[in-house]
């Protein structure tokens, strides 16, 4: 580990000087991001942005995302690093921001973030300074994706209500075919499948509550969701426990399943796998008839610039690209993930049933809120979901736990 | 003499002694996210030992590294020992069967980990397809979802991969033994378990002691094949966790659920350092001792 970290060292250093000297005739902005699978969009995107500003270029370079956090901790850490930063929002954000790695922006220095909505920039904002330190590229989407095919085959329709969906999985697997190709060996599935499949149930008055600590996880709302969400998970694919992330991703790309709980970024990576598929969504079911039917949004990540850097003016330049309405147009539109800027007009139909979607919408509670000490409520989530489904435990158990850990340290929980 | 001396010891400052030193000095500071803040003593060795939070994250972790301690000094190394023998004994195709029991030590432990999650995949995985083709059904098992299975699909997929290193230093040191020490034994009409528990065992002694404390440190190092197969959570909740596993997700955090905390990982990473150096101390100078000159 140690070695590696010197050798990362060492290569963010090279490749820094390596820019010093090209600076000579232009400017050359590093742009470092973690999605290696939209590398062919940003050069695009680059492309454009040079047409615009022929004195600098953009060196885009990615990285494993489950190491992406480490390597850009690192180099920042050793004074270096990237000019523009793809970082992620939340606690993930604050651990980069905190230290001052990033520069603040504002209306002065990034007019464009008036093309925002507020949760957008909330999720890219230090709580210690309520500062925003990024501008958000994309809004995602917990919800249930599913294969239109089956379900016309098998004469269903997507349900309304939680009934409704126990008796469509009921049928579906009397016909043998798999409800919910969804496995659970996984951890961080596991809080994908809550907000995909529970947010309904819960509510956006239960996260008012649960903000202002007037309930906590204790509530019978969320042990109560907790409870179906253990019936349900009967109709997993078949040894459902063993099954993770890509082996479920496998099963619905196959066809072999009927739904899929998850996040909309799971559309484009589904049709891109298979373009046979016809693919719609829905939001979690609702308790009973007339209350309102919810997907649990959250904002994924945003371009930050790196506060040491030597060329701010560039770096500003490219952030302010990447916060225009052109450029979440074609964001939108080319990888189908929802950009958060406003009024975009989307040509993609699951894209605009996800958009339509999230105008109604609570938030992705764990990460949005609980991400930001030590046990994060989506850590107690995912593993005591995941207990709870394996059989382990009840979910009056799994409720209890979850609130014990974030008791530890949530004020309004503590009286 | 110094151009043979000093390239190594100044690659080891710079790359071990230098790295170990300063991650002991970084446990003894708060960390706010990346950037070091102030120096605040033992405040996260207490969190790491006793601390609400991470201390039953960490103790069940060290038992699961227990656990694979033991069953890795069974089955690796005592499986090790028997391999050895039955090849000592130059069976038929004795060569190919050597060459067999080592191939799986070259593989990297990253396709290693893949092959077996393969293996193990409870819908088309080979092990439970060969359960059912047996008629074995109910045998069958998501293993690596399975809180009661996953620890040992582990430790198994480990001493599978590594079993050949025990297999060629017992072999080594068995061909080391003077051919008339056995034949003696053989004349005198000992019997096969008397000739292993008397003689073949306590002069195999220095590959024991090498290969013990090589187990010791590597079953408290154990993170690659975990990480592989069940992921930086040690899932399914937390049967699987190591101390490599914690260390890394509380030193780095993982994306997908937790953040960073330098301080507390520094912590983690040199008590585990001095645990093991300490006991592997012991444990060599144990092993030492019986260890004896023909």
């Amino acid at each position: 580990m140690k070695l590696t970290r010197r050798i990362l060292m060492g290569a963010a250093a090279g490749s820094f000087l390596l820019s010093g000297t090209a600076a000579m005739a232009q400017t050359e902005l590093t742009f470092w991001s973690w999605r290696q699978e939209d590398k062919a969009f940003y050069q695009d995107v680059i492309k454009k942005f040079q047409a615009k500003e022929p004195g600098i270029t953009v060196k885009f370079e990615t990285y494993a995302p489950e190491n992406y956090q480490t390597i850009l901790s690192t180099a920042l850490a050793a004074g270096r690093g990237p000019d523009v930063i793809q970082v992620r929002a939340y606690g993930n954000l604050e651990t980069i921001a905190t230290p001052g790695y990033l520069l603040a922006l504002d209306k002065q220095n990034v007019p464009e973030l008036a093309n925002f909505p507020e949760a957008a920039l909330a999720a890219e904002t230090l709580r210690s300074d309520s500062k925003v330190y990024a501008v958000p590229f994309a809004m995602q989407a917990q919800l249930v994706v599913y294969n239109k095919k089956i379900f016309k085959d098998n004469g269903v329709n997507p349900p309304k209500t939680w009934d409704e969906m126990m008796a469509l999985t009921q049928a579906l697997k009397a016909k043998n075919i798999t409800p919910f190709a969804n496995g659970t060996a996984t951890a961080w599935q596991n809080e994908t499948i809550v907000g995909g499949l529970l947010s309904s149930m819960l509510g956006k008055e239960f996260e008012t509550d649960i903000v202002s600590g007037k309930a906590n996880f204790t509530d019978p709302r969320f042990v109560g969701a907790l409870a179906k969400l253990k019936d349900i998970g009967q109709y997993f694919s078949p040894n459902f426990t063993g099954v993770d992330y890509p082996s479920s991703q496998q099963l619905f790309v196959a066809g072999r399943a009927a739904m899929f709980a998850g996040g909309s970024y799971e559309v484009a990576n589904f049709k891109n796998q298979n373009p046979t598929l016809d693919l719609g969504v829905f939001p979690a079911p609702v308790l009973k008839a007339g209350d309102q039917a919810l997907i649990a949004t959250y904002y994924d990540g945003g371009y930050a610039v790196n506060a040491k850097t030597e060329k701010k003016d560039a770096a500003l330049k490219f952030v302010r690209f990447l916060a225009t309405p052109e450029y979440g147009t074609s964001f939108t539109n080319t990888l189908k993930n929802l950009s958060p800027i406003k009024d975009i007009k989307i040509e993609d139909a699951i894209t605009q049933d996800v958009a339509k979607l999230a105008e109604n919408s609570m938030s992705y509670l764990m990460l949005v809120r609980f991400r930001y000490q030590e046990p994060s409520g989506s850590v107690l989530l995912q593993s005591n979901v995941q207990k709870m489904l394996a059989g382990q435990q009840t979910p009056e158990q799994a409720a209890a736990e979850i609130n014990k850990g974030i008791a530890t340290y949530y004020k309004p929980f503590q009286k | 003499m110094a151009f043979l001396v000093v390239p190594p010891i100044a690659f080891m400052s710079l790359f071990v002694v230098y790295p170990i030193l300063s991650a002991f000095a970084y446990a003894f500071y708060d960390w706010q996210g990346l950037a070091r803040g102030e120096f605040v003593g033992l405040k996260n060795f207490k969190e790491v030992l006793f601390g609400v939070t991470m201390a039953p994250v960490v103790w069940n972790a060290f038992l699961h590294n227990v656990y694979a301690l033991v069953a890795l000094m069974i089955i690796q190394n005592g499986g090790g020992f028997l391999f050895a023998w039955l090849l000592y004994k130059e069976p038929f195709g004795f060569r190919f069967h050597r060459v067999a029991v080592f191939v799986p030590v070259v593989l990297s432990t990253i396709i290693v980990g893949f092959l077996w999650k393969l293996f193990l995949n409870p819908n088309f995985g080979i092990v439970n397809q060969a359960l059912y083709s047996l008629g074995l059904d109910s045998l069958a098992k998501p293993w690596l979802g399975d809180s009661s299975t996953a620890l040992g699909a582990l430790i198994l997929a480990n001493a599978w991969h590594f079993v050949g290193f025990p297999t060629l230093v017992y072999l080594a040191g068995m061909q080391r033994i003077p051919p008339e020490i056995i034949e003696a034994a053989r004349l005198d009409g000992t019997n096969e378990w008397q000739l292993l528990k008397n003689v073949v065992w306590p002069l195999v002694a220095p590959s024991t002691t090498i290969l013990f404390t090589l187990l010791f440190i590597g079953a408290f190092n154990w993170f690659e094949i975990p990480y592989v197969m069940v992921g930086l959570d040690g899932s399914p909740f937390g049967t699987t966790d190591v101390l490599g596993l914690v260390f890394y997700r509380t030193a780095f955090g993982n994306q997908s659920a937790s953040i960073q905390n330098f301080g507390m990982g520094s912590a983690l990473a040199t008590l585990l350092f001095l645990f093991i150096v300490v006991f592997a101390s012991m444990l060599t100078l144990w092993l030492r001792r019986r260890e004896i000159q023909f």
